[in-house]
């Protein structure tokens, strides 16, 4: 399909859209489909068929629409109104209310700051476009890049612009992404490997398969965009089984770009091929390790290998291979179509850009935002998420999951940003934001990170294997009160040898929620041990806490 | 005709000048020349894989502490094989070996013939800081002639990868995970029942401890490891 058919879609679609401007949107991402949007959508299909509106208004499903915590959401246009906790039995009023005033008692404002705050560049399709019409995403600009890309960019031009715009790998480690770029499409082979990395397995984090729920093909345009940058013709989505939604929409989205020759042989109408494959984990979150990912891949054992060489150098198959993270390919499209530099000018000095976070925890508003880097941790926390429910007391939040850290109150005013999430002992991470209050233990909070590492360990490394369950058999230790001082000392060696000596990932930075709690919380370490006291009464310690303690 | 660019590096290991071809590792090097590099899942003759983390060593310019086993040399390296925080690390895992399973020498098969006994000695372990885990591991005798003997077993893969990359049986594989790993013969079926072991008896040669061993030897006696390098070397065509 040549580059002016594609604009034909995209306009007739724009058009469409104007004759008619009636729609409702129901959110249909995990979140609001587990508490029932399914349901919902059926009845205001079936209101919107026996009532004055039959055949002129569209029920669609659409992706995440942010405030998970409301679910079901359901908007409504040409009015623009959000209403929350929808229920099959109020289909009927929200049908009525299309082309009038809006049904007060579920309308969700869009001025609450959980909106106002956000900025979206990842998420500008989410909750807008039916996933599982590419349709929607044409008009919604959708393909522009890679045609742009194809027809008007050398190769090295697209990484330029991806270097310039600053982006850092959402994956966790925040790689720059066009250096990566440039190291593949540098290396000398035949052949090269594109590989989306959606394995996303930290507790907690929900941001990868939201975009892949709400907007799947920004993500294949994203690598599509890359394998021409990088010379490969091939790419894979490595997605976790447990992600069936996703796997469908990613499917479906597979298909119709297929069909309208944006994968295959000569896409855009020019020489560039470029094909993807959908390659299901089994749910190991150290399959998300790059290394482990490509081994299973290849059919083995999913574990991590000692790098050098790295995946740019020689990865699957032996080919240098470029492997970015979900988030990462999304932003890709928005940058080659604005340019690099108007990336750069969002976010810090050395975070550019936005990025999204899933909030979850004691937070009033639970569910995924997208803020511009270097906004402040009071402010994703209190503005944005509204703060911590029930007139508790916010003690931390944990950033980074199992590989990353508790980050107190003393931290809030820092801008989040690699550099400074780091200097405060935890990690950016992919995105996980769990906030605490008062009511946690920050002992058994770290031995809850322990114990997921510990069965999360591959085996292969004696430090990880052997040395998280060690840690975990002191932690649960300290928590019992059954642990003495001999006791945090051995812990505090293990954190050390296991985060210095591992070979992987998981292993080096699995000591982390032990290593920032023990950095900011040390007092409730020694409660438990000196005191046998767990001073949140989370654990139980042997000894009965006094009543109102 | 150009030169050919030089594949000669040179570059020091604790002190010492050594020159090594671009294509050797940094424990290559260093044993050349006579200096000891602790290893374990390293064996002469197959694939190395990084794992039991006994070769770390330092090198200036990096705070990363990186596997002998697996690193090549570079140009004016500087390597650091013997350091305290080194000989720490290294005695901690072997204590967390020994604490993982049942390490217990005195009834084991492999009394005297064990690499894991000799790095044990090597690296002056008089006790063990961290607790006995005592796991109940099952022993395998359904094989004519070999025993599997999981509480012995340290998880090197040595038998794994002789008899995948020499032998090309690929009976052994890992199965499940973090400390519940455990080596198995085919799908986990019981060793004599294997269809593809072809009892060549390479993964008992190669075992570094009592966890495989022949039966009907109550002391085993020295295990035979020459055939590995010769093998290779032989495949290779060098
Ligand atoms: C234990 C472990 C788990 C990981 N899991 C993921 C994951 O689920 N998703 C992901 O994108 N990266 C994950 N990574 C990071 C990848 O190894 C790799 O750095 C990343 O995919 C690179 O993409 P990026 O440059 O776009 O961030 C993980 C790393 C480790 C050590
Ligand atoms: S650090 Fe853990 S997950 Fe990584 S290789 Fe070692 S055992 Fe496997
Ligand atoms: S010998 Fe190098 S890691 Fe085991």
């Amino acid at each position: 399909m040549t580059p002016e058919q594609l604009e034909q879609i995209a306009s007739e679609e724009t058009a469409a859209r104007a004759r008619n401007p009636r729609r409702l949107s129901v959110c249909m991402a995990a979140g609001c489909i587990s508490s029932n949007s399914d349901a919902v959508k059926k009845a205001l299909e079936r209101a919107v068929a026996g009532g004055p509106l039959k055949d002129a208004c569209p029920v669609t499903g659409v992706g995440c629409m942010g405030l998970c915590s409301r679910g079901p959401l359901v908007s409504t246009e040409p009015a623009g109104v959000l209403y929350q906790n929808v229920t099959p039995e109020d289909a009927g009023e929200i049908v009525g209310a299309v082309s009038g005033p809006a049904v007060e008692r579920l309308q969700c404002s869009r001025e609450l700051p959980f909106f106002k705050r956000q900025v979206g560049v990842v998420l500008e399709n989410s909750g807008q476009i039916n996933p599982e019409r590419i349709e929607d995403y044409l008009a919604a600009k959708g393909y522009a890049a890679l045609v742009q890309a194809l027809t008007e960019m050398r190769p090295a031009e697209v990484i330029e612009q991806v270097s310039r715009s600053g982006l850092r790998g959402r994956g966790g480690a925040g790689y720059p992404t066009g250096l990566k770029w440039s190291t593949v499409a540098k290396a000398r082979a035949e052949t090269r490997y594109v590989i989306c990395n959606a394995d996303e397995g930290d507790p907690g984090a929900f941001m990868d398969r939201s975009v892949l729920e709400s907007d799947p093909q920004r993500v294949l345009e994203g690598m599509i965009i890359a394998g021409y940058a990088v010379g490969a013709s091939r790419g894979y989505i490595y997605v976790r089984a447990e992600y069936p939604l996703a796997i469908a929409r990613l499917n479906t989205a597979i298909r119709q770009a297929k069909h309208l020759g944006l994968l295959g042989s000569q896409i855009g109408n020019t020489e560039f091929a470029f094909d993807i494959e959908l390659r299901l984990g089994a749910g190991a979150f150290v399959c998300g390790e790059e290394t482990a990912l490509i081994a299973s891949i290849e059919g083995g054992r999913g574990t991590p290998r000692p790098r050098p060489p790295y995946p740019a150098q020689a990865g699957l198959f032996g080919a240098p291979t470029l492997i970015n993270n979900v988030e990462t390919f999304a932003n890709i499209p928005p940058i080659i179509r604005n340019g690099g530099d108007w990336y750069a000018a969002m976010g810090t000095q050395r975070s550019k850009g936005t990025k999204v976070f899933a909030l979850t925890g004691k937070i009033n508003c639970t569910g995924l935002i997208e803020v511009p880097m270097g906004m402040s941790l009071r402010e994703i926390i209190f503005e944005v998420g509204g703060g911590v429910p029930e007139g508790r007391k916010f003690k931390a939040v944990q950033t980074g999951g199992p590989s990353g850290g508790c980050i107190p109150e003393q931290f809030l005013d820092m801008p989040v940003d690699y550099d400074s999430l780091a200097q405060a002992g935890s990690i950016m991470g992919s995105g996980g934001m769990i906030v605490m209050d008062d009511s946690s233990c920050m002992v058994d909070v770290a031995k809850y990170f322990m114990e997921f590492c510990m069965s999360e360990s591959c085996g292969k490394c004696i430090p990880c294997r052997a040395g998280t369950a060690q840690m975990y058999d002191l932690l649960a230790k300290i928590c019992e009160g059954r642990a003495a001082l001999d006791d945090l000392a051995m812990l505090e060696d293990l954190c050390d040898m296991v985060k210095n000596t591992s070979l992987c990932g998981l292993g080096q930075s699995a000591p982390n929620p032990v290593l920032s709690t023990l950095r900011y919380f040390r007092d409730e370490y020694l409660a438990h041990i000196q005191e046998k006291k767990c001073p949140a009464g989370v654990c139980a310690c042997g000894m009965k806490q006094e009543a109102g303690s | 005709m150009t030169p050919a660019v030089s594949d000669v590096k040179t570059l020091q290991i604790d002190g010492i000048d050594v020159s090594a071809q671009a294509d050797q590792t940094i424990l290559d090097a260093a044993r050349e020349k006579g200096l000891s590099i602790p290893t374990l899942c390293h064996l002469d003759g197959l694939g190395d894989v990084g794992a039991c983390r006994l070769c770390l060593v330092e090198i200036k310019g990096t705070s990363k502490l990186l596997p002998a086993c697996v690193t090549r040399v570079e140009e004016g390296m500087e390597v650091t094989t013997q350091s305290e925080r080194l000989l720490k690390y290294r005695r901690m895992t072997l204590e967390l070996l020994f604490a993982e399973r049942n390490h217990v020498c005195s009834v084991c098969v492999a009394n005297g013939h064990c690499d894991l006994q000799v790095l044990g000695q090597a690296h002056g372990l008089t006790h063990v800081q961290f607790p006995y885990r005592y796991p109940k591991l099952p022993m395998d005798a359904s094989h004519d002639r070999f025993v599997v003997d999981h509480n012995r077993c340290v998880l090197c893969t040595r038998c794994v990868r002789v008899c995948d990359e020499v032998e090309g049986a690929h009976t052994w594989d890992v199965m499940s995970r973090g400390i519940g790993s455990m080596v198995i013969t085919d799908l986990h079926q019981p060793w004599g029942e294997s269809d593809t072991c072809t009892s060549c008896g390479k993964c008992v040669q190669v075992c570094p401890t009592g966890a495989l061993f022949e039966k009907g030897k109550a002391r085993l006696v020295a295990k035979s490891r020459d055939f590995l390098p010769y093998l290779a070397m032989m495949r290779e065509g060098k």
